[in-house]
């Protein structure tokens, strides 16, 4: 049961929620700098070509433009992993890889000089698939990268990176087992996570070492240290406006912050570069391909007995943070299965694409949803209820797994058995679930199926974050984190928790804006951290402050600071609250009182998400409809029901479940081109086709923090394409493996074309 | 104006106060290919329009002209001479910083997450309850279909319409 507080766990208006409403709030396209320029970018629309001229000269002389640069003219940064993606290269390698840049005086100008560069292309031969890339004589993307294969030991995540999965003995592991199901199965839809605004950069250079860059990001720290290695060592200020949305994809923006900060260097002015709805869809961050040919063993009574197999991941024209995504898949997988004896390998694999970058489900999302078609195999050779099989297999407290940084981690946190079972029930599983490949009910031509996915995160503590709580004689408090607004409420959950410690009423509670000059250093929002991780922090340094408030209180009240409390922006001593006197006598009008707060990781609780879904499928059109959802989860405490609420929905969007039905980027394997990228081809969810969706939400105090709270935002888009993939199977009898199931499919599985 | 002279500015009323703005390609007037998005944004500096897709799919860059909800990144400011425009700055009173009934529901609903197509929402919704003070349910998804949200919005922007409906009423 929830401990009852003043703010965690209240409803409370959104600190920004002013300015949202009335459009105060900046989006970076609302931002404008003095003398500031526009960038673009001229893309090729060959999928694999070496570049032989490149005519600049009729661009140059265009009225307006201030510079144009080729890869003959670009400084010689590099992003990737290892360092392989120069600002613009001799080659292109994927239709919409940039080979020019411009910035003029409007946007209108840039785009008239786009078309005025001339450029000579000698085609090469690409490759799409997984597998043909890495066969001898197929297309090679990189020199350096010999069958196309990505360096695994990269260190992403230091000396021990995990980039498989092996331990025990999995031949006696297979010996052992009941049943074994193995095949090859993908989730290669490499679905856009699509946040509604595109992304965009400003870059200004106060000097030749000293830049301030301006973006729409999910971790404002990003662009300053993970971009200084890349760039020379610049001293880079980083600032994030408000973000129209990331799901992973705007954490940083290599390419678009590249141009900006190229054609600002080159022409001493400040750049924009805002990247069209168009390069959103095809020049900048799909999920991963994902395919896995495995097999793995179970006993009668759904115990796992092996895991083997070779996971292959796309990450497309190149890889900036696909390893990083490999480690954490690897890690996640055995979150979802114990399991003693794995053999699981990967592979990462460059075709000719548009890259893979980084999309709310991080590995985890891709490896599952290809292996679960073997694992439903194997579930249905035993006949047993996957509502029991991962009960019974979700890591438990006790259980070790590797994690990402490849150190063994003891599970210390929930049993999430409940959470299964309460989810369960309000989906009514019992009365719906009539076994494997067995319809819940047929009616004319429609006919209902259910499906159960789940999922689960330990990077909940992942990496670093620091935080300055400062108490201001005026009786408010400051929260100075390097914290961004991309949709989560994350800043005023903060601030509730600072509030909470300080007992201060949370309107006097407010945060720097997130700049990486104003504050220390945070790691930023991702793999839902903000709860544990940066809450750990915030807390750490409200109590520090209090602390020394309590300390400098003591001499007039007479008590020592341990008898002392504080409330509403007065001190007194618990034995006498009549007598309180104000924070600005405590510390004098002249001073503040500052407290530090430090989180370092921890991989040991598990975070974890159900989807239920009930799909119905048309057997004469093959269209299956998403008709109903029951999320079930348990998060310690809840910190703002609405907050969490929303992230919970967010199992429908950003190429989540719907990856499942209808979402996908559609390649012409024979041109290079992407085929659906603008909103009216690429599909997507309106109001109109919401299905009911209920969110089961448990509060069982987990070992985290003093509100015993754990973050589950990033992962509830990962259980639902598996989930449905299992209830379209069920509701039209036939194993359906493919995403998306589109109507062709279904018709096809049903024979009827 | 002499007879056979075209007019020299477009004429926009734009949350209560008249533009006369000049036609041509200076930054302070509209050019011929101008859409009204970018004129509100660009020309007159208000950035609370959204633009998300600049293809008239996303529904974020909704305005309310002569009080429908059009899609200002679809529509010409030259066909708005003489119109009466209405975007998210101008609802409720600025002058007197009260919010309109639909703004605070949406406050009082955390009826966004990232919040960029709030306005959007809100222009449609209030289109949407100045035709018809009680709509239901499926009358609401129906006005609202053409926005597209990503962070799934959707549950909490349906209760917050539905709310102001009732209480409005």
């Amino acid at each position: 049961m929830s401990q009852e507080y003043r703010f965690i766990g209240k409803a409370t208006a959104r600190k920004d929620a002013l300015e949202i409403v009335t459009g105060k709030a900046q989006y970076i396209d609302d931002v404008k700098r003095p003398g500031m320029l526009y960038g673009k970018a001229l893309r090729s629309p060959y999928p694999h070509a070496e570049i032989v001229e490149i005519d600049t000269s009729k661009a140059e002389a265009l009225a307006g433009v201030k510079a144009v640069l080729t890869h003959r003219n670009v400084p010689d940064w590099k992003t990737g992993i290892p360092r392989h993606v120069r600002v613009l290269d001799r080659k292109a390698r994927y239709v919409g890889d940039a080979v020019a840049l411009v910035a003029a005086e409007t946007e209108e100008i840039a785009d008239k000089a786009l078309g005025l560069i001339e450029v000579q292309y000698r085609r090469l031969p690409a490759v799409y698939d997984v597998e043909e890339a890495m066969k001898p004589g197929a297309p090679q993307l990189y020199e350096e990268f010999p069958q196309n294969l990505v360096p695994l030991d990269v260190k992403v995540f230091g000396p021990k990176s995990l980039s498989e999965v092996v331990m025990g003995d999995v031949e006696k592991g297979f010996a052992e087992a009941d049943f074994v199901a193995e095949g090859t199965y993908a989730y290669e839809n490499a679905a856009n996570p699509l946040p509604l605004e595109p992304p965009g950069v400003i870059a200004e250079w106060e000097g030749p070492d000293k830049l301030t860059v301006w973006s729409a990001t999910q971790s404002a720290s990003w662009h300053r240290f993970i971009m200084l290695s890349k760039m020379g060592f610049p001293d880079i200020r980083a600032i994030s406006t408000h973000c129209g949305g990331s799901f992973g994809s705007k954490n940083y923006a290599a390419q678009p912050l590249f141009y900006a900060a190229a054609l600002s260097k080159a022409c001493g002015k400040p750049v924009k570069v805002m990247y069209t709805k168009e390069e959103q869809f095809g020049a900048f961050s799909l999920r991963l391909g994902s395919r896995f040919r495995g097999k793995v063993g179970i006993m009668k009574d759904g115990t796992v007995t092996a895991v083997s197999g070779t996971w292959f991941v796309d990450t497309g024209a190149f890889c900036d943070m696909s390893q990083a995504q490999v480690a954490v898949g690897c890690g996640e997988a055995q979150l979802m299965l114990r399991c003693a004896n794995w053999d699981l390998q990967t592979r990462l694999v460059l075709t000719n694409r548009c890259a893979s970058g980084v999309v709310r489900g991080f590995g985890g999302q891709e490896l599952e949803s290809a292996f679960h078609p073997i694992l439903s195999i194997a579930m249905e050779q035993a006949d047993l209820d996957p509502v029991e099989f991962f009960k019974k297999n979700y890591v438990k407290p006790g259980d070790g797994y590797y994690w990402r940084e490849g150190n063994w981690w003891v599970c210390r946190g929930r049993d999430y058995s409940k959470a299964i079972m309460d989810g369960a029930e309000a989906f009514q599983w019992q009365e719906k679930w009539k076994g494997w490949l067995t319809p819940t009910s047929v009616q004319g031509t429609k006919q209902v199926g259910v499906g159960l996915g789940i999922h689960g995160n330990a990077d909940v503590g992942e990496d670093e974050s620091e935080a300055y709580v400062r108490l201001n004689p005026d009786a408010t408090a400051t929260i100075h984190a390097c914290v961004s607004e991309s949709g989560m409420g994350q800043r005023s959950s903060l601030c509730k928790m600072a509030a909470e410690v300080l007992q201060l009423p949370l309107e006097r509670v407010g945060m720097t804006p997130p700049d990486s000059l104003l504050n220390p250093f945070d790691f930023g929002l991702v793999g839902s951290r903000g709860t544990y991780a940066v809450g750990s922090a915030v807390i750490a340094a409200a109590e520090d402050a209090r602390r020394k408030l309590l300390e400098l209180a003591a001499g007039e009240l007479k008590a020592p600071a341990e008898e002392l409390d504080t409330r509403d922006g007065k001190v007194y001593a618990r034995a006498k609250p009549d007598r309180a006197i104000p924070w600005s006598r405590v510390m004098g009008i002249m001073q503040t009182c500052t407290g530090f707060g430090r989180f370092k990781p921890d991989y040991s609780v598990p975070n974890f998400l159900a989807l239920f879904v009930e799909v119905e499928a048309d057997t004469e059109t093959g269209k299956v409809d998403l008709r109903r959802v029951v999320a079930a989860t348990d998060v310690g405490q809840i910190i703002d029901p609405p907050s969490l609420e929303g992230q919970i929905y967010g199992a429908l969007g950003a190429a989540g479940m719907d990856t499942a039905l209808f979402e996908e980027s559609i390649l012409d394997r024979k041109l290079g081109h992407l085929l659906n990228i603008n909103m009216i081809d690429y599909k997507w969810r309106t109001f109109s086709e919401l299905p009911e969706f209920q969110n089961v939400i448990l509060e069982t105090p987990i070992p985290t923090h003093r509100y015993k709270a754990v973050g589950v935002g990033e992962i509830a888009t990962s259980p639902g394409p598996s989930a449905i993939l299992m209830a379209a199977s069920n509701a039209v009898g036939r194993r359906l493996c493919e995403y998306p199931l589109t109507p062709g499919r279904i018709l096809k599985a049903l024979g009827k074309i | 104006m002499k007879p056979g002279k075209e007019k020299e500015t477009i004429s926009l009323t734009v949350n209560g106060e008249t533009y006369d703005l000049e036609k041509g390609v200076r930054p302070s007037g509209v050019a011929p290919w101008h859409t009204l998005a970018e004129t509100l944004r660009e020309t007159l500096g208000l950035t609370g329009t959204k633009v998300g897709c600049n293809h008239g799919a996303c529904g974020s860059c909704t305005v309310l002209v002569d009080g429908k909800a059009v899609l200002s990144c679809m529509t010409l400011t030259v066909e708005c001479d003489g119109k009466s425009i209405t975007t998210i700055e101008g609802l409720g009173d600025p002058a007197k910083r009260t919010l309109d009934p639909l703004q605070q529901a949406f406050i009082d609903h955390t009826a966004f997450q990232c919040g960029f197509c709030t306005p959007g929402m809100i222009m449609a919704a209030r289109a949407l309850l100045d035709r018809n003070a009680s709509p239901d349910e499926l009358e609401v998804k129906d006005a609202l279909s053409g926005h597209f949200c990503r962070c799934i919005s959707h549950y909490h922007v349906e209760r917050a319409v539905m709310d102001t409906a009732k209480k409005t009423r």
